[in-house]
């Protein structure tokens, strides 16, 4: 029981007019030093959730309501603001969707990346500044000296997640969470950028947990996948394996339905039906009207994560 | 950044030409000088040789330029029969009184306005941000003159602590006797008050509201977040990072209201009985003096464009985007 990150039975609610609403209900997993982690499934499944969850910035009003986050031998899901402010950012990273919204605009580069470090450390301005152009340099951006006095919209998107990274990188956290880090990025940009966070990890023993909805871009840059499905991680295990043998029926629809999986010709496969709405998520295995598998057990008890075959974690009564 | 100011300048230039030309031909339509000038009981011929000497019966743009030339080089904008001065003098003369109010006021707004906008965002639920809001509601529903005569009553008549009209005792700024200033002496700052208190009535609550709703849209952005995400400070998120992105609507908004707070002076000087340019300007109304009329609105009009060239040269230093397209 030594993992870096260990979430447990992590569950988070949104306070409505109309009531609590779960958002994640009861995920578990853990990350080790230097761990890649794909953190998978549709829009709305709670990804981004999660991710926020860990470092306790989930918006208004979602609210952890259960389960607990080990970081470093330490309990920090019931850290005070104070406390918690000295994980964001320093220990613990993250990098959001869109660059050309992450960056406040009135500010320039070099200022918002001396001020990441002067939150955490005592540090001169000079020597914060070092400190920048050192990981400017680390993502490859041409011309570091000259981005610090640049204004973000003198940047393009590529260059400005490029930029995000560095920030991330500034304190030498542990692990860094990408929250769909290229989906606003030309391909082109995200393979790159894709290519640069696994060398950065790699080379730096960082953690990554990288939410997405591509499957593909897991499979290439990950060790281990947790999908989610309405709210709940319905399969965990090695990569390799969950490409190649997925257990958890809508682990399969989703890799049957990646172009290049299936033989060139043949129509790509499609799960049927939509994921329910967190307000209207149907008894027992939240999967079952979509499932082709599903018997009358599916609809009356909701199966639990256990282990299945090859190291793999699946939710599902039928497998 | 230069390029920028240039630019920003050249544009006062030309709106200023347009509205001379809309008071020029305002004046050339309803003012008659050679009546202003000699009265009722001269021949028509006489009437057309002096209006030929005068050059009124020179092309509508000869007159112009000439106009604006006088205007502009010698600073000739026609002459008050009301005072038997010429009218910039005039002018010139009540300017410090309403420009003394509209700053008073002004610092007024920005003193309370940010602090209680900012607070009001942070803590929306909180008791002072309820009463607040709901208090600025009354603030914008009632009429200046209300609130002045009720700040009169109270402060002056009841309570007996503040001045209750004009502008008290004041000393010549700089030596010359052309801004005699209420600002220096403690009686003419005590004359300050009510006025200054009731003419921001009417934009302080607008600009609690307008700062408060501009703070809130940006505190959700995700550059709030990420500032968040960084693990600042929520004193450095909200006062640096929120803080200026706030300021930058406002402040556009700022320039505008405080140029239409010297048209809006009017009733405030009236019921203070403040010597200022709406005073004046009601008075020209009264004695139908339509040359003081029109220099008033060229004047008006003047200070206007230079306050919100002055704020959007101002903003230009605070938004950086706006540089880059003021240099390409």
């Amino acid at each position: 029981m030594s993992h870096l990150l260990e979430v447990r039975d992590l569950e988070v609610k949104f306070a409505l007019r109309s009531g609590d609403i779960t958002a994640i209900d009861g995920a578990s997993f853990t990350l080790d030093p230097g761990e890649r982690m794909g953190l998978v499934g549709e829009s709305g499944a709670g990804k981004s959730v999660t991710g926020f969850a860990i470092i306790n910035l989930i918006s208004k009003p979602g609210f952890i309501s259960r389960g607990s986050i080990h970081f470093e031998g330490n309990e920090i899901s019931a850290y005070s603001p104070a406390r918690m402010r000295r994980i964001r950012g320093n220990r613990i990273s993250m990098i959001f969707q869109d660059p050309m919204m992450t960056l406040n605009p009135v500010y320039t580069i070099g200022f918002q990346m001396i001020e990441t470090l002067q939150a955490h450390r005592n540090i001169s301005k000079a020597q914060a500044r070092a400190i920048a152009l050192d990981k400017l340099q680390k993502v490859y951006i041409p011309s570091p000296e000259k981005r610090l006095s640049q204004y973000p919209h003198e940047l393009s998107g590529g260059m400005r997640q490029r930029i995000i990274i560095a920030i991330s990188l500034l304190a030498d956290p542990a692990i860094i969470i990408a929250d769909e880090p290229t989906t606003a990025l030309d391909v082109t940009i995200q393979a790159e950028i894709m290519d640069l966070l696994q060398e950065l990890c790699e080379n730096e023993k960082m953690g990554l947990i990288l939410i997405t909805h591509d499957l593909g871009v897991v499979s290439q840059v990950t060790e281990k996948i947790a999908v989610m499905y309405a709210g709940k991680i319905i399969e965990y295990g090695p990569t390799e394996t969950v490409v190649h043998h997925p257990v958890h029926p809508y682990t399969i629809g989703l890799i049957g339905s990646i172009p290049g999986t299936i033989e060139p010709g043949k129509d790509l496969k499609q799960i049927p039906g939509m994921m329910p709405t967190l307000t209207n998520i149907p008894p027992g295995c939240a999967f079952n009207p979509r499932c082709e598998l599903a018997a009358e057990i599916c609809t009356q008890k909701t199966p639990v994560l256990e282990e299945k075959q090859n190291g793999i974690m699946a939710a599902c009564h039928m497998k | 950044m230069f390029a920028f100011i240039i630019r920003r300048i050249l544009q006062a230039v030309v709106v200023m030409l347009v509205i001379s030309l809309v008071v020029f031909a305002i004046q050339k339509e309803f003012g008659d000088p050679v009546r202003d000038l000699v009265g009722e009981r001269v021949t028509p011929e006489e009437r057309q040789q002096i209006a030929d000497k005068m050059g009124l019966n020179d092309p509508f743009f000869f007159q112009y330029a000439r106009f604006v030339k006088n205007a502009v080089t010698k600073g000739d904008l026609g002459r008050s029969f009301l005072y038997n001065k010429p009218n910039l003098e005039v002018i010139i003369n009540h300017a410090p009184a309403t420009i003394e109010l509209v700053l008073g006021t002004a610092l007024i707004i920005m003193v309370l306005s940010l602090p209680l906008g900012v607070y009001c965002a942070l803590k929306p639920r909180s008791w002072l941000s309820r009463f607040t809001m709901s208090f600025s509601t009354l603030g914008v529903s009632m009429p200046v003159f209300l609130t002045a005569i009720l700040l009169i009553y109270l402060f002056a008549v009841h309570w007996r602590i503040l001045p209750s009209y004009g502008r008290g005792e004041t000393v010549d700024l700089f030596g010359n006797g052309i801004w005699m200033t209420g600002l220096l002496t403690i009686d003419g700052l005590k004359h300050l008050i009510l006025p200054c208190i009731s003419l921001s009535t009417l934009m302080l609550p607008l600009f609690i509201r307008l700062i408060r709703s501009e703070m809130m849209e940006v505190l959700e952005t995700e550059y709030i977040k990420y500032a968040w995400a960084k693990g600042l400070s929520p004193r450095r998120v909200w006062l640096v990072h929120a803080f200026k992105n706030t300021l930058l609507p406002v402040i556009t908004v700022f320039g505008v209201q405080i140029g239409i707070m010297f048209a809006f002076t009017l009733l405030t000087e009236l019921v203070f009985q403040w010597p200022g340019m709406g005073f004046m300007f009601l008075e020209a109304v009264n004695r139908a003096d339509l040359s003081l009329l029109i220099a008033y609105l060229v004047v008006v009009a003047a200070l206007f464009v230079v306050v919100n060239t002055v704020v959007d040269i101002l903003y230009g230093f605070i938004n950086p985007t706006v540089r880059i397209a003021g240099t390409k």
